[in-house]
């Protein structure tokens, strides 16, 4: 009778009033852009972490890509903000992937590749997609710096139960349309604001064929849609995915975590507030086109008409978009030209996005017009790309290769659109200045982003590998 | 013990955009900052300031009219994107107390609760009533009342609304949330023995 989200909420409630409970968190992801006044908070209050075994602490939002940065960092301001992450990490006992350990990288692929991120648990980070993790089949969430305060001295948060949506989608993907692509679609057909208030969870047999990476692809956006929670049931990816890593249950625990993990699913007969189904055997490459990730369109689509919108808001909404975003209506998507392409981020940064990218990438050249980088996830995710000479792919190709970070997904590191700039990025938000003031977004997935770098426009990757 | 929030009677600042996200409230190169304080300077700062660092003149809070106004009124779906709390801290460091809209995203809303800030949520058509009459008549007075629960526009039209008794107590009464948690530790104590034993590879040290 219940969801799957609602059991794990169950049993994390410390106690309920109504629908709030103060739910028990298990695991605590931090880094060093939302945290610096929560640990101070907690020092000027004379509070301790109360459990510093459940916390991993990463910086990446702020970190250069380039390789000089272990022993310089230009800007000050960044310096002082990862210094003051080691600080606190190392004062409070806290687990920590500084800049030069190999396992450094962005928050969202450092946690589940340690093993640390499994079904059924709680998992908080001061960071709005933290929802990624919920592919694990976990209630995981994104906080703000009082939260992360209040979860630092408790380990616990107050929060108020959403109600439960569940977004089918069925039918296989056609070649090089991926999970990026679903959930473009998805956020397109139930809006930027669909989700708001509830958890989503995705079923269907195009969720439970794709890998433990593309289930994170999926969830990772969900807060796109207006949702602080995305989830899929676990199942023998997930556990397949989980066996052997560092942080997972060990030899003597891992039977009964399994057997445990198996009972994590939404009964049949569960209810739901909200229900969508997406048919995805004819989805096809997306590709946005305005300031808002519902913004997306097939790759064969054409810049919207706002005058062909019956609600004035929307027109309005669409006119501001098209003027920023400098685009006219009517224009083909693919022939928007681009500046720069950035393959990266927690949405599509992991080696099997980068296996795609390359594929694309292999014997042929990046657009003179355009400058190109690849950003690994993590260093993991870069040790194993250069194992398997994806390095070398991209770098023949006219591409930039760099340490791991959240890079040109944001707009706070070195790593930015000058204003004006045209670029085709993985990332998960083209929002106004998001790349970097006066920057102009347009995601797709990677395969897609790969074919804009050779293309020198927006392309159909299917036309650029024929 | 935070500020306690008082009830406002001020200018009130329309902001007539639906899908106002954070990164729009605060660029992210001024989230550089280990400090909650002096945030304000960014605030909407590429709809502010054109180019040249120069301020735009039809953007609200460059119009003198609306000058020290506390409350802003906005349009749906208000904070989203990234839950950077920079954005109440922001908006607060301005000098806003209280944000009207159709609807915010989740974590925003959390966030304004956690800093004394009030998220006045009304009907769509209550709020397009209160811009237009703002964006009309710049300058009008908008008043909220927490106690009462209620918000009066410019021309004395009363608008009732909803919040949750928990939030609404530590608003008014400046609560420490943390203290208030920890005051049930003995609660988080027994329910963590009981975790640990049920599942006992949830307890490792994340430092190995
Ligand atoms: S990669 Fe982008 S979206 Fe992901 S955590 Fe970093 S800044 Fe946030």
């Amino acid at each position: 009778m219940a969801t799957l989200f609602r059991k794990i909420w169950d049993l994390h409630a410390v106690k309920s009033h109504g629908a709030d409970a103060l739910l028990y968190i298990d695991r605590h992801l931090v880094h060093e852009v939302t945290s610096p006044q929560a640990f101070e908070g907690l020092r000027l209050a004379g509070r301790a972490v109360r459990r510093p075994g459940a916390i991993l602490a990463v910086p990446d939002h702020n970190v250069p890509t380039t390789p000089d940065r272990a022993s310089r960092i230009e800007d000050r301001e960044s310096r002082e903000q990862i210094e003051a992450l080691r600080r606190n990490a190392l004062g409070a006992g806290v687990a920590l992937f500084d800049i030069s350990d190999p396992r450094q990288g962005i928050v969202h692929v450092i946690g589940p590749e340690a093993g640390l991120v499994q079904p059924g648990i709680t998992i908080v980070c001061g960071d709005s997609h933290t929802g990624t993790l919920g592919a694990f089949g976990a209630v995981a969430f994104g906080i703000g710096t009082s939260e992360v305060e209040h979860v630092l001295a408790t380990q616990a948060l107050w929060q108020k139960m959403p109600r439960q949506m569940r977004v089918t989608v069925t039918g296989g993907l056609l070649p090089f349309v991926t999970p990026k692509d679903v959930i473009l679609a998805v956020i397109a057909k139930i809006g930027a604001a669909g989700g708001t208030g509830h958890a989503i969870e995705f079923s269907g047999d195009t969720i439970r064929r794709m890998t433990m990476e593309g289930r994170m692809t999926v969830c990772n956006m969900t807060i796109e849609a207006g949702s602080r929670f995305g989830l899929i049931a676990p199942d023998e990816v997930t556990f397949a995915y989980l066996k052997g890593r560092p942080l997972a249950p060990s030899p003597g625990h891992w039977d009964a975590a399994v057997s445990y993990w198996r009972g994590l699913s939404s009964d049949p007969d569960a209810s739901w507030d909200r229900e969508v189904a997406l048919d995805a055997g004819a989805l096809e490459p997306h590709v946005t086109w305005g300031t808002s990730p519902q913004d997306a369109l097939p790759v064969g689509g054409a810049v919207p008409d706002p005058e062909s919108h019956a609600d004035p808001a929307e027109r309005a909404r669409i006119r501001r978009a098209l003027e920023y975003m400098a685009l006219s209506p009517g224009t083909r998507l693919t022939d928007i030209p681009v500046d720069k392409v950035f393959i990266g981020s927690c949405t599509n940064a992991r080696i099997e996005d980068l296996r795609a990218a390359a594929a694309v990438v292999k014997g042929r050249k990046v657009a003179p017009n355009v400058t190109a980088l690849v950003v690994p996830g993590s260093g993991q995710v870069k040790k194993q790309s250069e194992e398997e000479g994806l390095d070398r792919v991209f770098l023949e190709a006219g591409f930039q290769w760099r340490l791991p970070g959240c890079s040109m997904c944001l707009g706070m590191n070195p790593d930015k659109l000058k204003s004006g700039e045209r670029c085709a990025s993985t990332s998960n938000r083209n929002f106004e200045g998001r790349q970097g003031p006066g920057g102009r977004t347009h995601l797709m997935s990677p395969p897609m982003a790969a074919a804009a770098a050779i293309a020198g426009r927006i392309a159909d990757v299917r036309e650029v590998v024929r | 013990m935070r500020e306690k929030f008082l009830p406002l009677a001020t200018v009130g600042v329309p902001l007539d955009r639906p899908n106002v996200d954070t990164d729009a409230i605060i660029p992210a190169r001024y989230l550089k900052t280990v400090r909650r304080t002096g945030l304000g300077e960014g605030l909407f700062f590429a709809w502010r300031y054109d180019a040249e660092g120069s301020p735009r003149p039809g953007f609200p809070l460059n119009m003198p009219e609306y000058s020290g106004g506390k409350v802003l009124v906005a349009g749906e779906n208000f904070g989203c994107g990234s839950s950077r709390e920079h954005a109440v801290w922001a908006l607060m460091d301005f000098g806003f107390r209280a944000v009207i809209a159709p609807s915010y995203s989740d974590i925003f809303h959390n966030n304004c609760l956690k800093n004394g800030m009030l998220p006045v949520t009304l009907p769509a058509g209550e709020v397009r009533s209160l811009m237009d009459a703002l964006l009309a008549a710049p300058g009008g007075k908008v008043e909220v009342d927490l106690s009462g629960q209620t918000v009066t526009g410019p021309g004395g039209d009363v608008h009732p609304f909803r919040i949750d008794p928990f939030p609404k107590r530590c608003l008014l009464e400046g609560l420490d949330e943390i203290a208030l948690t920890l005051s049930m530790a003995g609660e988080i104590d027994r329910y963590e023995r009981e975790r640990r034993k049920a599942t006992p590879w949830l307890f490792g040290d994340l430092a190995g």
